[in-house]
């Protein structure tokens, strides 16, 4: 590529791809697809994965913008860096999609799960389990006399690591919305 | 301007807006009411076919041999799903299609109501996009919609799924120049920094091939006269996909022949062997490359194709050229003359020796007989017989299909229709039919086998009803050629039911459709009966009955690369390896 001139890395958005094509090994890529909201999105998205033989590890969706009707796909995948790139090139081609941005690529992206724990161990492990809470930050959202619920919010690490640590002071049941994430770059 | 109509008024209101004068279909209860509109009207002819596979695949040949857009209008349930495969053929080879589809009323939609299917769910991944349309009043903008996508960027087909109350309820008709499209533009220009790259390139290749695809004659007549004014101004060899042939002619002085699995020897080495590689409008399909990893291992790559994910799908590529192809070659060549129109002269003159010699190996040699019919030499006959005529060429699917592309010089685009991504046994009948409808005074001759040729043979019916003189040429050997042949070459010779047993005598299968039949097996009567066929005001059947045992070479062995063609004078060389056995 040197005749090119092309320093690697300065063309990521355009065709050259200068990226190593023998890769060494599976990355995890954070995806954030801007999509029509329209019927039928999300299955198109999901089916792209799934016909093609690519892995979903996270993925969640929302109305962004309700005037113009556009939603925000934000998907965690896994593969080598050129399959990275195919899934991003055929997400980029499907009509209702605006544009897809790849958060792990672009750096400087923030990326937050958030996390329901219900905690429903017995007095002194309670006590434990809220005492662990304060400490990680988590918050209290609904409490009975046999059980309570955590909200928390952090890395996916940072979930699975209270999830873990919750596990030995009553922890029920958790419910996580996947991840969502935005980059300071652009 | 708006009017009031009901929806199946809008949809033939904006097929007519559209330009529309040709729509193939088959009706059905969910699609009555624009049936019935279609009834009023004389705008729109309506091509009855026999079965929705054959619409689609007749809108395809429409598609594909006048640069339009297709039209297909089926019903709901199993009108949808028999179209299935039509639409998966029309996405794989790019072809734009929009089918009209309809659906039991919205308010039965997953009640399991009769002839309901989920079509918009099953053809999803078969369709560029789909659209449900759940109220009348936006049912004429998914229509103009739908025709905008099929045509944009990289065409293919379009499905829009319309319940039967959309069509009855009155809303207000929007036209097209009212319509909002929405937001999908692809990319058409060529970036001119890497444009400048590949020049520079051109300008000191030693061994350059132009390798060109379906995208060339998809992107347009403008594209073709465009390659061939690069071709014959660098004096670079070209080759080209089963896709893209007539988009160079075949009686040009630069052009190798087609590459790939059945290509020429000499294309496919100088593929091998090249030094710049210039992709135009193709995809690196695996019937192209071989293994990928021996595929042309000392060249610099440039691909130039409208759909960014075809870069770098299969093969590296050194330079990517994402555009339209027509706006691509405009820039290289106006690029390459204010650059002086430079080449490596005496490289590629030295190139042309070696391409010369490797030209020698007469890599389509095949023994002829007096006493049965080669199919190749049937091709040939076929070729001779024809070839100064205002001529169309469709295929099915399998050995005659390669023949064909071998044997046929076609010296324009829009001419050779032919399966070639999704290799739809059963597509040339119907196709023929499409194009012959829209070139009611050429030569449309279907290039077939006889077991493709049954897949779809009720299409007949359609062709004598419109009295569209479509020529069959039915090369039968009674036999699944192409199956037979991998079968000898990777499966020890067992023959595991690749025999046509019980077949009809096609000559009276004609006869009880109302048309001609014609039988040959001696190849001294073969001129005579083509030039018949040739010559008969009407649909002919032409059962042109060959040896059986024929193989097709050259023939790149699955999972080999371009330098380990194998060829007829080396038959029994079983060059395919375990590993390449379980490909396709």
């Amino acid at each position: 590529m040197a005749e090119l001139q092309i320093t690697k890395g300065t063309s990521r958005k355009s065709a050259y791809d200068l990226r190593n094509p023998d890769p060494d090994g599976v990355e995890y890529h954070t995806l954030a697809v801007i999509v029509d909201n329209e019927a039928g999105v999300l299955a198109r998205v999901i089916g792209l994965f799934s016909g093609r033989g690519y892995n979903i590890e996270s993925l969640t969706v929302a109305e962004v913008d309700h005037k113009r009707h556009k939603s925000r796909i934000t998907i965690v995948t896994s593969g080598t860096p050129s399959v990275i790139n195919q899934i991003e090139a055929e997400l980029s081609r499907l009509v209702p999609v605006y544009s897809v941005s790849d958060l792990t690529r672009d750096g400087f992206a923030v990326e937050r799960e958030m996390a329901l724990l219900k905690l429903g161990g017995p007095k002194p492990q309670r006590d434990e389990a809220q005492a662990l809470a304060k400490a990680a930050h988590a918050k209290i959202v609904a409490e009975s006399p046999n059980s309570f619920i955590l909200e928390y919010s952090g890395s996916t690490e940072e979930i699975d690591g209270l999830a873990d640590k919750m596990r030995a002071f009553g922890l029920k049941e958790i419910a996580r919305t996947g991840v969502v994430g935005i980059s300071l770059n652009q | 301007m708006n009017r009031q109509m009901t929806g199946a008024q809008m949809v033939i209101q904006a097929l007519t807006d559209q330009g529309i004068d040709t729509v193939f279909g088959y009706p059905g209860g969910a699609i009555l009411p624009v049936y019935d509109e279609l009834h009023k009207q004389n705008a729109i002819r309506h091509i009855l076919v026999r079965h929705e596979q054959g619409a689609i695949h007749a809108a395809e040949g429409y598609a594909r041999s006048t640069g339009k857009t297709g039209v297909v209008l089926v019903t709901s349930g199993p009108g949808a799903t028999n179209s299935v495969t039509g639409l998966t053929d029309a996405l794989m080879d790019s072809i734009p299609i929009v089918a009209l589809c309809g659906q039991v009323p919205t308010f039965m939609i997953g009640n399991d109501a009769f002839q309901e299917a989920d079509t918009v769910g099953i053809t999803r991944p078969c369709t560029k996009h789909n659209w449900l349309v759940k109220d009348t009043g936006q049912l004429a903008e998914v229509v103009h919609k739908a025709f905008h996508v099929a045509k944009t960027g990289r065409p293919g087909p379009v499905l829009v799924d319309i319940p039967k109350d959309v069509q009855f309820a009155n809303d207000l008709y929007v036209p097209p120049e009212h319509a909002e499209l929405g937001h999908y533009s692809p990319q058409v220009e060529g970036d001119i920094e890497a444009i400048t790259e590949l020049v520079k390139l051109m300008e000191t290749a030693s061994r350059p091939i132009f390798y060109t695809g379906g995208g060339v004659i998809n992107s347009g007549p403008m594209a073709c006269e465009l390659l061939r004014e690069l071709v014959n101004g660098t004096g670079f060899p070209i080759t080209s996909t089963l896709m893209g042939l007539g988009a160079y002619p075949a009686t040009g002085k630069y052009w190798l022949g087609m590459l790939g699995m059945h290509g020429l020897w000499e294309a496919n080495l100088a593929m091998h062997g090249c030094d710049l590689l210039i992709n135009v409008g193709a995809r690196f399909d695996d019937r192209i490359t071989g293994r990928p990893k021996d595929f042309s291992p000392n060249s610099k790559r440039v691909h130039i194709d409208i759909d960014r994910s075809s870069i770098n799908k299969v093969i590296r590529t050194d330079i990517a050229i994402v555009g339209d192809v027509a706006n691509v070659l405009e820039k290289v060549l106006e690029i390459w003359l204010e650059r002086e129109r430079k080449i490596n002269v005496p490289d590629v003159g030295n190139w042309w020796t070696q391409i010369r010699e490797w030209r020698k190996k007469d890599s389509l040699w095949y023994e002829n007989s007096s006493k049965t019919i080669k199919p190749q030499y049937a091709i040939q006959r076929l070729e001779a017989l024809t070839k100064d005529k205002d001529r169309y060429i469709t295929t099915d699917v399998g050995q005659h299909q390669m023949w064909a592309a071998q044997f046929m010089q076609f010296n324009n685009p829009n001419r050779w229709m032919t399966s070639g991504g999704l290799g739809t046994m059963g597509y040339g009948l119907p196709a023929s039919i499409g194009v012959q409808i829209a070139h009611p005074d050429s030569l449309v001759i279907n290039v077939a086998g006889e077991a493709s040729w049954l897949m779809n043979m009720q299409e007949m019916g359609t062709a004598v009803q419109y009295r569209l003189p479509v020529r069959q040429f039915i090369l039968n050997n009674e036999r699944l050629g192409m199956v037979r042949q991998w079968q000898e070459l990777l499966h020890g010779e067992r023959y595991s039911q690749s025999w046509s047993e019980a077949l009809p005598d096609f000559v009276k299968l004609a006869d009880a459709f109302g048309c001609k039949g014609l039988s040959v097996s001696d190849p001294a009567d073969l001129d005579d009966a083509i030039i018949e066929m040739i010559e008969y005001d009407g649909p002919v059947v032409f059962d042109c009955r060959v040896e059986k045992h024929e193989n097709c070479y050259p023939m790149i062995p699955s999972g080999q690369p371009h330098n380990k063609m194998i060829l007829s004078s080396s038959r029994g060389d079983h060059a395919i390896s375990e590993a390449g056995a379980v490909l396709v």
